[in-house]
């Protein structure tokens, strides 16, 4: 089975984000960063299902230069190899302009599954997938927490609201997005990380895909959200922030 | 194109909500608002909105939901009648579809909006980003139609204005091909059943990633034991198996309206807000002054949890003497 992850790079988690001058995205210089969360636990899946019934893991990714570094650790962690769509200008682009270039760099491999995560941590627009799924007239599935191979299809367990899940079939090739915490994460070996190192990582652009780089819906402003709630912040030390707060929970809450 | 046509999930209280918001969005542009109701020929709970139609669209390929399905069938109503907007509540299932439904139009969804800004000729998107932290404003583009997801809880459904008169429901045909249907639904279900339920629980003392380790978890335990409180969890908590998943509070765990919540290192996604929002006071102990969940927030307090739960441990037992 071939299967293509799908992977993004976006700030570290805890990052505390800024504003860039334009107001129209954040301050990147400065900023560390990371595979977006859900897609980490898409390529688990795929890196699991190939451990399972054999073939082949394909990263791949649209970013700026800077992301071959998210598409290293892909490989370390056992990717086969790598696609890179090298742009510096998807910040400014839409998901259906970044689908047309995955989609595009997809097809050209033929592969029996596409995984992706299911929203990214920056924009999360949370579409990818299913407008991949679309492009390529290929059936979709989202918010997966467990893949089954059977023969030409797979077995999914979806998430829905409240608790619920449902199971769906779907005949390959498909793709599906990949909920987070669904197994637990591995951690390169210094093997992978050495190996990783011969790998091929296959840059293209997306000139060479023929895809023309042009947004539908545009983001106008990016600013801090305004509070509509008073927070009464409790200051002082630990010790006194502690003290106010039981004062509150006791005379004005009265819950304790 | 004109008019706005909001797309109802059934037995969702987030279509009201869209359908509300979709009135609001009417007034402010001078456009009519219907809604459609899909798989079923009853209009059920919106047949007393004040709507131009309600368009029904029936199908026994309709009775389960399929993507391919419900694109199919609302492609082929947006077409027919022509809507320049159209609005659709957040769910999991419009985001399994909706993507597709706009990729269609050569359109692209905005999804997850939580307000927006309308004027003729005007129209202003807001949503968010880095979950939570930022906002945007976001513009269409293109030709209409135009696609937008509601954040659950981003519009009040009391506000949806009653009709004087009674709606008309339009039943809507369309052709559904069998064997253009690729995935194969089974029934829904639920694990096993809950041993604990939180919505019972007067006080709640909820952990978050913040928290770091398994081996830190007997702290906030310990806190919930002093209070009186039931300890609930934020999903990473859940997944991690440090807690189980029966205390994972939000929208694919349980939605609780204590007296008190107390969130301790949890930022405050949407999907964690929906759970415990309803709270009568939420109370936030975070080291970051940024995060979201002060904006829900009655009490705050800014700091390392390492400190400041073990010092509150101590003013609780004092208090209780
Ligand atoms: C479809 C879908 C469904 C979901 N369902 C749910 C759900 O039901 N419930 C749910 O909770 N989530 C759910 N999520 C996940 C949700 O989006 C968030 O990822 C999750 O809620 C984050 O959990 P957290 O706040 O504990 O972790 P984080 O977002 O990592 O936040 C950790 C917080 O701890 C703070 N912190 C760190 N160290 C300290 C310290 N020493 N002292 C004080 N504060 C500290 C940080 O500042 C940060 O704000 C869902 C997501 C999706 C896409």
């Amino acid at each position: 089975m071939k299967i293509i992850v799908a992977i993004k790079q976006v700030p570290a988690r805890d990052s505390q984000l800024r504003v860039d001058s334009a107001g129209k995205w954040i301050q990147t210089s400065g900023l560390s960063f990371e595979i977006n969360e859900p897609d980490a636990y898409a390529l688990e899946a795929a890196l699991q299902l190939k451990e399972k019934n054999g073939g082949e893991v394909l990263a791949l990714c649209a970013g700026p230069a800077g992301a071959s570094q998210t598409i290293r650790e892909a490989l370390a962690k056992g990717a086969d190899r790598a696609l890179h769509i090298e742009d510096d200008t998807l910040n400014d682009l839409d998901t259906l302009a970044v689908s047309r270039l995955l989609a595009k760099a997809a097809a050209a491999e033929n592969p029996d599954l596409i995984l992706t995560g299911l929203q990214s941590d920056d924009l999360g627009y949370g579409q990818t997938g299913v407008v991949i799924a679309e492009l390529l007239g290929m059936p979709h599935a989202t918010l997966i927490m467990e893949v089954e191979k059977k023969d030409a299809a797979v077995r999914v367990k979806r998430e829905l609201e409240d608790g619920w899940f449902q199971h769906v079939e779907l005949p390959l090739p498909a793709v599906l997005t990949i909920q987070s915490g669904i197994s637990k994460l591995r951690y390169a070996t210094l093997m992978g990380i050495k190996r990783a190192k011969t790998k091929e990582v296959k840059r293209l652009t997306a000139a060479d895909l023929g895809v023309e780089l042009q947004p539908t819906i545009t983001i106008d402003r990016v600013y801090a959200p305004v509070r509509t709630k008073q927070t009464q912040i409790l200051e002082g030390s630990a010790k006194e922030a502690a003290a106010k707060l039981v004062e509150k929970l006791k005379f004005e809450v009265r819950v304790l | 194109m004109s008019g706005i046509l909001v797309i109802t999930q059934q037995k969702n209280r987030m279509s009201a909500e869209t359908l509300a918001a979709g009135q609001q969005l009417g007034a402010a542009l001078n456009l009519p608002v219907s809604a459609a109701v899909i798989g079923t020929s009853d209009a059920g709970e919106f047949a007393d909105k004040k709507l131009d139609h309600i368009y029904t669209v029936d199908d026994p390929l309709l009775k389960a939901y399929t993507p391919d399905g419900y694109t199919a069938a609302l492609e082929q109503l947006i077409r027919l009648k022509k809507p320049q907007f159209v609005l659709l509540p957040h769910t999991y299932q419009v985001r399994d579809f909706a993507p597709k439904l706009a990729t269609r139009f050569q359109q692209v969804l905005v999804s997850d909006v939580v307000d927006f800004r309308a004027a003729p000729g005007s129209v202003v998107m807001v949503r968010q980003l880095f979950q939570g932290k930022l906002n945007a404003d976001v513009k269409f583009g293109g030709e209409a139609p135009y696609f937008a997801s509601l954040q659950a809880g981003a519009f009040r459904a009391e506000n949806a204005v009653r009709a004087d008169t009674p709606v008309s429901v339009e039943s809507v045909p369309v052709q559904l091909d069998a064997s253009k249907i690729r995935s194969r639904p089974e029934e829904p279900f639920r694990e096993a059943q809950r041993a604990v339920d939180l919505t019972a629980a007067s006080i709640i003392v909820s952990v978050g990633r913040g928290i770091r380790e398994k081996e830190n978890i007997p702290m906030v335990e310990e806190l919930a034991k002093v209070m009186g409180a039931e300890l609930a969890a934020s999903r990473p908590i859940c997944d991690n198996g440090w807690l189980p998943m029966e205390r994972q509070v939000g929208s694919s765990g349980q939605t609780v309206a204590p007296k008190v919540y107390i969130a301790v290192g949890i930022s405050g996604a949407i999907q964690h807000l929906v759970g415990m929002k309803g709270a009568k006071t939420i109370v936030a102990i975070n080291k970051d002054a940024n995060a979201p969940i002060f904006e829900v927030a009655d009490y705050g307090i800014v700091g390392d949890l390492f400190e400041v739960v073990p010092a509150l441990i101590e003013e609780v037992k004092k208090a209780k003497g």
